[in-house]
């Protein structure tokens, strides 16, 4: 669609988009949690049409050498062919693995989950997170709606029951203990298009757009992780215009996340 | 029985069910039509604790190209397990017993589909089963029907699945977890529901010739509700469209 950029292009000059929104506004965002009877903790997440499913499930395992005493955090991201024609089966494409990493990051890096506090036996036992996020339908920005999706679900959680004795979890037994939740981190990613920046692309903008950035703010607009993404540069000065709208649009997006 | 772990010691209680059912019960089933906006077709079904949801490409290039075929079309069906699906997380990706029910569920759907008329074509189905309790193959098989009719393929009829078993000495329909772990007999049915032809039979378990003809009719008399639902599901789905389109 060769025609396409100009118009966009075009309309953003003036500070609109093809949809009718501002060049900051997200789309209708809508968070549901609890919705995975068998996981310890889930969410769904809707931005415009794009759609995510995020499971939180707990088990014991070793911990890694570096870190005996902390628990461990795996993020996943499972771009299946159901959610896109544009997705494939195989292993893990770049695609999936940087989505993954770069939820990861903004979750690991500001200690939103207390992992020191997941320890049952040090250098033997410690509770393992994994967050795996399911795209459902993909129209632009499964960064966000999937660490949005992270967020909630990890919010939610319950640990399972842990048999002391017989060392083992009770998968089917959960506790009311929720997981220890320090900051809710809120992931945001801008686009760059012919020099003008916006907030939340749609597939068809995901097409065009010379370059991206995610950013993940926490509630005192903290930045805890970064991630630049496509071929166009960035000027500092974008950057630094990016962070301000990143922790005021966070403060937005965090509100939507439900309690329970 | 009463020799694995975890085992209730009873599957049946006063004559009903851990969960309340009479034997020839069905749980809930929920269907639901153009669930995913990406998608040629797509639907979700839930059937007690049973959760899938299924999407239809096609038709469409071939890829990759060893799959053609010029006689009809490359049915690929693609079943799945989400990690967090199970009690215990399941790694994700195929693995031996997904990719042995997405060959039987292919098989399972075909008779349904007019196959030559998309010779040299492919259409892709792809179910994930988001929670499961049970019964995943045939309610996939019963998602990925109606999805291949909302994506506009031609069909000859719908498919209508459902399993049945025996569980302490008592046969039943539509087993749910502690009866599938912990029951005798698992024994999943597809069929054709016009001619009442079977498309997917699947059976473990022992069983006497007189039992397996109990559980076959139970199931085809339970695989016409599920016709019904089906239907339904997409008049619901079209009638409102059409109205949209006349209002």
């Amino acid at each position: 669609m060769p025609m396409l950029k100009p118009y966009m292009t075009e309309l953003l000059a003036k500070g609109k988009r093809e949809d009718g929104r501002k060049s900051f506004d997200y789309r209708d965002i809508k968070v549901e949690t609890g919705v995975i009877a068998r996981a310890n903790g889930s969410a769904r997440v809707l931005i415009g049409k794009t759609e995510v499913l995020v499971g939180v499930k707990l088990d014991v395992g070793e911990p890694f050498p570096d870190s005996p005493e902390s628990g461990v955090l795996m993020v996943n991201a499972e771009l299946l062919p159901l959610a896109s024609p544009n997705f494939e089966f195989g292993p893990p494409s770049k695609d999936s693995i940087e989505l993954s990493r770069v939820i990861d990051r903004g979750i690991r890096e500001c200690h939103a989950i207390d992992l020191d506090k997941l320890c049952i036996k040090p250098k033997e036992k410690v509770w393992m997170v994994f967050v795996d996020i399911y795209p459902i339908n993909d129209d632009g920005n499964l960064l966000d709606a999937g660490a949005l999706g992270a967020i909630a679900a990890l919010k939610t959680t319950l640990l399972p029951k842990y048999d002391e004795d017989e060392e083992k979890v009770l998968h089917k037994e959960l506790t009311k203990t929720k997981l220890p939740l320090q900051k809710i981190p809120i992931l945001t990613t801008f686009g760059k298009l012919s020099g003008n920046l916006f907030v939340d692309a749609t597939m068809r903008e995901e097409k065009e757009l010379d370059a991206r950035l995610s950013i993940a703010t926490v509630e005192d607009g903290t930045i805890s992780a970064m991630q630049k993404g496509g071929s166009g540069p960035l000027t500092a000065e974008e950057v630094i215009e990016l962070t301000e709208k990143a922790a005021e649009l966070g403060k937005k997006l965090r509100k939507l996340i439900p309690s329970k | 029985m009463g020799s694995k772990v975890g085992a209730p010691e009873k599957l049946i209680v006063n004559g009903k069910r851990l969960d309340g059912r009479k034997a020839n019960e069905m749980r809930e089933m929920e269907i639901e039509v153009g669930v995913i906006p990406n998608a040629d077709g797509s639907s979700m079904v839930t059937l007690g604790g049973t959760k899938v949801i299924c999407s239809v490409y096609g038709p469409k290039e071939v890829l990759p190209r060893r799959n053609l075929d010029t006689e009809q079309a490359f049915l690929n069906c693609v079943y799945g397990m989400a990690s967090f699906s199970t009690s215990e997380r399941i790694r994700p990706g195929p693995n031996r017993r997904s990719t042995e029910i997405s060959k039987v569920i292919a098989d399972a759907l075909a008779p349904a589909i007019f196959m030559e008329k998309y010779a040299g074509m492919e259409i892709t189905v792809i179910m994930e089963i988001i929670n499961a309790n049970a019964g995943t193959r045939t309610a996939a098989i019963n998602a990925a029907s109606v999805a291949l009719a909302d994506a506009g393929i031609e069909m000859k009829d719908l498919i209508c699945s459902i399993a049945s078993g025996k569980a302490d000495g008592t046969l039943m329909l539509d087993l749910f977890e502690p009866e599938d772990n912990f029951g005798e007999v698992d024994m999943p049915l597809a069929i054709l529901p016009r001619t009442k032809e079977i498309t997917l039979l699947q059976m473990d378990g022992m069983l006497t010739k007189a039992e397996s003809k109990k559980l076959i009719d139970m199931s085809i008399k339970a695989c016409e509700e599920i016709y019904e639902l089906q239907k339904k599901a997409l008049q619901k789905k079209y009638a409102t469209e059409t109205q949209q389109e006349t209002e």
